[in-house]
């Protein structure tokens, strides 16, 4: 994807292999925890795949229901698939959508099949589950023939913009405009909150919190909007939405199965800024991924985060050790290189002495240390004040350390970042200056080499130092899963998260002997 | 506040006191000279450009700019139109006329609010903060209450007197309410950053309603709410001690606390109901 530059920090290679050895022996029990466990919103996922759609009366979807009436009868232990194929294989129901239905009146029994009744089901659970798996393939076929009729983007990075209603067709002409007006990649923002809910909302939705709400119908429609305006522009303009939170999963086949192009997918932040548990999340996780992987879709990790909440020189390395980690887990799941939009931003205090050469340090770190992934770069927030003027500023230095970079997809900076939400001038003005910036300074990166002992190698190699050293202490927790201790005590983000606390734990439960689930199995076979 | 007249005040002070006439300054005492921005849904293209500048000029004139100079007018797509003017307002203000809430509490330094509470109230003040409703956004609190702080200040967790019990983000508010009798509350923060739909004010009002249920009157917890779009002087209407708007540092609230529960520690009963 990025234009491959030659390197710009000398960096000792030993040392480069170690981070990422170290960050390989951190997340492999992380990885081998996973494997033991399953959740709701996995087993969900799972029913999505097969098709199940829709909601009751009061707004629960069908497969929360069905996911219920099963963990009532036999567990979540042993996955879904078995009871539930088990159930349709003895005729209990024509099809999943009616068994649901029946298995809320509470007119159907699960039980776990064995024998000949199991291996029935087994196949008949691949079958259906193995139709969604394909249908996500589909999808991703027909992305590269839209991307080969339309085009990518010309310029790098490309440029992402927000839209947040709450209004999902308030959202459509907003987002249409500003792809008009040159943007690259559209994320629709979620309402606040869903992170929190056990379930996706149904259907398209006109009211939410601080953005929209992440459903199905809400996908579908976004994304018809902007193959209107692919045709209109001539390149392709992709949509971005979050895999995030208590319904990570689901959300990824929802992602898949409508063709969205990037999802928000960290493998922490859910612990840490959501309180969510992080057996939960990990577990949550791996699957997203593994959907992801196969759906074509880029992944955008949040590392930004880590520096709205402590210092961005302090806690650099944070952000380093987060990205080693989120690579770790993204390729155990099957995602390559180009699917990796690794996380980092423009946060440090401008107040500072040498910020901007700091940030270049930082920015050309993660530039080096994955030299295949479209690193998303992310504006300043932390020090935006309601000076627009200085705030227009800071924006434009970020964009400079954008192309300057390499950057592959850049967030947008608006100035009115914690005054009001983007006015429609304020993105205008926004563009305007990302343009400016990327004309102004071209080709500036073939001219620019640091000083080879200068100050932004030096910075850059003790950000590497000291990722080393932390991921270490990571290791040096007595446990095999020091990184679930390094959580708990607070080593990212400052935030202590213990592995028994946290939202969604009850949804967690470790696999039984008899556990299956066709869609890891369909999806672990590449 | 209460300026205590001493009788023989020179002419400046009581200048001052009586408050000043002033104008907006461009570059000249009295030019009254400001600028702004905005947005028409107006198209600029072609014909239109002359139009959608007068539109610009009528829109400044009304708002009491004259003469006023559209120095700018850019279109964005065929149906909006950006544009800044600068012009004199014929305005005055008037600085006895301006309403504030002037902080009506000594600042004291983190080693003040320590000895203030070791000695005057005997044990660690315990102040239980969070988000609530939907909100999300812990930035606020964080600020306020993490040790990392705000503003150069460390936050309510650095202070060794002060017991910190931060939920965080999406807190309801029977949780609230019951982790501030488990702990034993003198003091709820609550933070709320968004505003849609008034969310803000909603809940906040939700919040007092509930530690009013829940408490006997004089023995509810100092209520505080903050946030970058809270109004200063909406205190009792949301039936909260004290609000705090945008910029407020920890220093701030922590010598907030100490005077309401400390020096002026009060009969709770006084406190209004409202």
């Amino acid at each position: 994807m990025a234009p491959k530059q030659r390197p710009k920090l000398d960096l000792d290679p030993a040392a480069v292999r170690q981070a990422r050895r170290l960050a390989r022996q951190a997340g492999k029990p992380i990885v081998d925890l996973a494997k033991k466990h399953t959740t709701v919103s996995v087993e969900r996922a799972t029913l999505r795949l097969a098709g199940l759609q829709g909601a009751d009366a009061d707004g629960t979807p069908w497969v929360n229901r069905l996911l219920e009436a099963v963990r009532a009868d036999v567990g979540i232990e042993h996955g879904v698939a078995l009871p539930v194929w088990d159930a349709l294989v003895r005729c209990e129901a024509d099809d999943l959508s009616v068994l649901a239905q029946k298995a809320s009146a509470g007119s159907v029994r699960f039980r776990l099949p064995e024998g000949r009744d199991e291996t029935r089901a087994r196949s008949a659970a691949r079958k259906a589950v193995g139709a969604g798996v394909r249908r996500m393939d589909a999808r991703r076929k027909e992305r590269e023939r839209l991307v080969q009729r339309w085009g990518d983007p010309q310029q790098k990075p490309w440029i992402y913009l927000i839209v947040a209603t709450g209004d999902i067709y308030e959202d459509i002409p907003q987002a249409q405009q500003a792809a008009r007006e040159g943007a690259d990649v559209i994320a629709v923002i979620r309402s606040t909150g869903q992170s929190l809910l056990d379930y996706v909302p149904e259907g398209a939705t006109r009211e939410g919190f601080a953005g929209t709400y992440a459903t199905q119908e809400n996908f579908r429609l976004m994304r018809a909007a902007l193959d209107e305006s692919s045709k209109e522009l001539g390149r392709y303009v992709r949509l971005t939405n979050y895999a995030s939170g208590l319904c990570m999963p689901e959300i990824a086949a929802l992602a898949g199965l409508e063709r969205l192009d990037m999802m928000l997918n960290d493998s922490m932040y859910g612990i840490l800024f959501r309180d969510i548990n992080p057996i939960r999340t990990f577990v949550d996780q791996r699957f997203s991924r593994q959907v992801h992987a196969r759906a074509g879709i880029i992944i955008n990790t949040g590392e930004d985060n880590y520096l709205t909440t402590a210092d961005a020189v302090e806690a650099a390395h944070t952000v380093t050790v987060s990205q080693l980690l989120n690579e770790y887990f993204a390729k155990e799941a099957g995602l390559e290189d180009w699917q990796l939009g690794l996380g980092h931003a423009f946060e440090i205090n401008p107040d500072l002495p040498d910020s901007f050469r700091m940030e270049l340090a930082h920015a050309l770190l993660a530039r080096q240390l994955f030299p295949n992934a479209p690193l998303k770069w992310m504006p300043p927030t932390r020090h935006m004040t309601g000076d627009v003027f200085r705030g227009y500023m800071l924006d434009a230095f970020f964009n400079l350390v954008g192309t300057l970079t390499g950057q592959g997809i850049l967030l947008v900076g608006m100035m009115t970042e914690a005054v009001v939400t983007p006015w429609l001038s304020d993105r205008d003005l926004a563009l305007q200056n990302v343009r400016y910036v990327l004309n102004a300074a071209g080709n500036l990166h073939e001219d620019f080499q640091p000083a080879p002992d200068g100050f932004i190698n030096q910075r850059a190699r003790q950000v590497l130092a000291e990722s080393i050293d932390l991921l270490e202490r990571i290791l040096a927790h007595e446990s095999k899963t020091g990184l679930l201790d390094a959580i708990a005590d607070g080593t990212f983000g400052l935030m202590k998260r213990p592995a028994d606390g946290g939202r969604g734990l009850d949804g967690v439960a470790r696999k039984s002997p008899a556990y299956y689930n066709p869609a890891s199995e369909i999806l672990e076979e590449k | 506040m209460e300026v205590v007249s001493t009788g023989s005040t020179t002419r400046e002070e009581s200048t001052v006191k009586e408050g000043q006439i002033l104008r907006p300054y461009g570059d000249t005492t009295g030019d009254g000279m400001v600028q702004l921005s905005f947005t028409l849904p107006i198209s600029s293209l072609g014909q239109h450009a002359k139009i959608a500048e007068g539109a610009a000029a009528q829109l400044a004139n009304k708002m009491g700019i004259d003469p006023a100079m559209v120095v700018h007018a850019k279109a964005m797509g065929p149906d909006f139109t950006f544009f800044v003017v600068y012009g004199r307002v014929n305005h005055l203000v008037d600085t006895s006329k301006v309403q504030v809430v002037e902080r009506d509490y000594p600042l004291l330094s983190p080693k003040e609010v320590n000895l203030a509470i070791r000695k005057g109230l005997r044990r660690r003040m315990v102040v239980v903060g969070g988000c609530i409703g939907t909100d999300a956004h812990t930035v606020g609190i964080d600020a306020i209450l993490n040790i990392k702080g705000f503003a150069g200040e460390k936050g309510l967790e650095y202070y060794r007197e002060i017991k910190v019990v931060n939920l965080g983000a999406q807190v309801s508010v029977p949780q609230l309410v019951e982790r501030a009798k488990a702990e034993k509350a003198d003091a709820i923060l609550v933070s709320q950053v968004v505003t849609q739909r008034d969310a803000h004010i909603h809940n906040t009002k939700e919040m007092s309603a509930a530690f009013r249920e829940a408490y006997p009157r004089d023995k509810q917890p100092l209520l505080i709410v903050g946030g970058p779009r809270f109004d200063e002087n909406m205190a009792g209407e949301l039936g909260v001690d004290r609000v705090f708007a945008r910029g407020t540092t920890p220093g701030e609230v922590a010598s907030y606390l100490v005077d309401q529960l400390v020096t002026h520690r009060p009969p709770r009963s006084e406190r209004k109901a409202s």
